[in-house]
């Protein structure tokens, strides 16, 4: 039985072609890491000064000079390059990075995202969370359907503020795979076993569902 | 500026220049490339109401952790502190006081310092919480914020190698925010592994031209080793 997590990662996977150029946000995103083929055309990037990063092997040691920016000790593919952070964020607001995938406290349907503070409890800086959710051409945001204490974080309007606006262009979360339109989230994709009802249920934005095309995941 | 023939010297002696209230950028994005020696000299050399540049502060205990630690910063300018747990408590009882920048700017922003320009016009940001205070200018329909250069008194570099006249070599990961601060901060100090003779570095793989440069410290390998933290995937 795999988790909900694996199983999210797994749907994201299948976001990246080869050839492409991906950046990983902390958290959740950077598991992705392992979920992509090993013989897969892609570089990931990044923001700390690296493009093409991979995960270390089982018993390779660590580098000390070489982490990705969520802190964890990394190693290099064929045609990797380094740089200073200057160059890294000019890759960034140049749109050269293809996709990246981000967590998020609160995205709503039009598109904006929240994941860098909630005032009063979490203010730790934004990082380079703003270029990236701004910049990147493709931004799928990865996060649970629901905060611990249940409440919806797929929403008509973000209530926090904002790391960058109509940004997004796919949500994936346990539950669902949704994509960002003029009308609303139209649901690509609903987990197996969940019913329409269900979804809206948990959900406080204007779901887009067509039964005769939903897939499952 | 430092003749090129007089820029090695002891670390103690190169840090206990720096006054009180100095403002000091430092290297480095985490622990990679941060000047852990240079650190722990100027915690030893006792300065105070500092005010100082980092992507990040490091974590608990270890690089400028230890000086906020010590109440020795007044002031933090910087991107992300999500690492460091005492800086963030000490953030929010008012013991030190943070400013945070889009990590792209902050970058840029120490860059301009460095390529002598005054600041820089940018779209990151327009609409959101971080625009605040920003003077924006509207050059041919678009609009753009302003963004003043950063500048300091002293830069803290770490180099991987470098050459008596202050030429810098970094490596992988650990480059990150040195070459821009090496270039923007009115002081150098640039802590490093192995100083060579100058000819010594290919020409065509140095970073940092010594130009830039004011002091050359070298330091033990050693002295990074309280950077290597446990985290893994």
């Amino acid at each position: 039985m795999i988790s909900d997590q694996q199983r999210m990662l797994t749907r994201a996977a299948r976001e990246v072609i080869d050839g492409q150029i991906v950046n990983l946000g902390i958290g959740l995103p950077t598991r992705l890491f392992h979920y992509l083929p090993d013989d897969m055309d892609v570089l990931v990037h990044s923001e700390n000064g690296v493009l093409g990063c991979r995960p270390r092997h089982e018993g390779e040691a660590p580098d000390i000079d070489m982490i990705d920016s969520g802190g964890a000790y990394i190693t290099t593919r064929a045609g990797a390059s380094v740089f200073d952070s200057a160059t890294s964020f000019a890759m960034i607001r140049r749109s050269r990075v293809d996709v990246t995938f981000m967590g998020a406290f609160e995205v709503d349907q039009e598109g904006n995202l929240a994941n860098w503070k909630i005032p009063g409890k979490f203010s730790p800086g934004i990082g380079g969370a703003m270029e990236l959710a701004q910049k990147v051409a493709r931004l799928v945001v990865l996060c649970s359907h629901n905060d611990k204490h249940g409440n919806p974080k797929i929403l008509t309007r973000c209530q926090l503020p904002l790391t960058a606006s109509r940004c997004v262009s796919r949500i994936i979360t346990e539950k669902a795979v949704m994509d960002v339109t003029p009308e609303g989230l139209e649901v690509v994709e609903i987990a197996e076993g969940l019913s329409v009802e269900a979804l809206r249920e948990v959900t406080d934005a204007t779901l887009l569902i067509n039964e005769s095309r939903l897939g499952r995941f | 500026m430092t003749l090129l023939n007089q820029k090695v010297c002891d670390i103690d002696a190169a840090i206990a220049e720096i006054p009180d209230g100095a403002t000091i950028m430092v290297g480095g994005f985490g622990s990679p490339g941060t000047p852990f020696a240079l650190l722990d000299a100027l915690l030893a050399s006792g300065q105070r109401n500092l005010t100082l540049i980092k992507n990040d502060a490091n974590e608990p205990s270890i690089g400028i952790g230890k000086l906020i630690e010590a109440g020795r910063v007044k002031r933090l300018i910087t991107s992300h502190l999500g690492l460091n747990r005492t800086a963030i408590e000490a953030m929010n009882a008012g013991e030190m006081e943070v400013t945070f920048h889009p990590q792209g700017l902050l970058a840029e922003k120490i860059r301009c310092a460095g390529v002598g320009h005054g600041g820089f016009l940018t779209d990151i940001g327009i609409g959101t919480e971080i625009a605040e205070g920003r003077r924006e200018i509207n050059i041919e329909g678009c609009t753009w914020a302003i963004e003043p250069a950063l500048h300091a008194d002293v830069a803290l570099v770490h180099a991987e190698r470098a050459d008596r006249y202050g030429n810098l070599i970094y490596r992988a990961t650990a480059s990150n925010f040195n070459p821009l601060m090496a270039m923007a901060a009115e002081r150098v100090i640039a802590q490093t592994y192995r100083i060579d003779e100058p000819g010594d570095l290919p020409i065509d793989t140095i970073h940092t031209p010594c130009a830039f440069i004011s002091q050359v410290v070298q330091v033990d390998r050693a002295s990074s080793q309280q950077g290597v933290r446990p985290h893994d995937l």
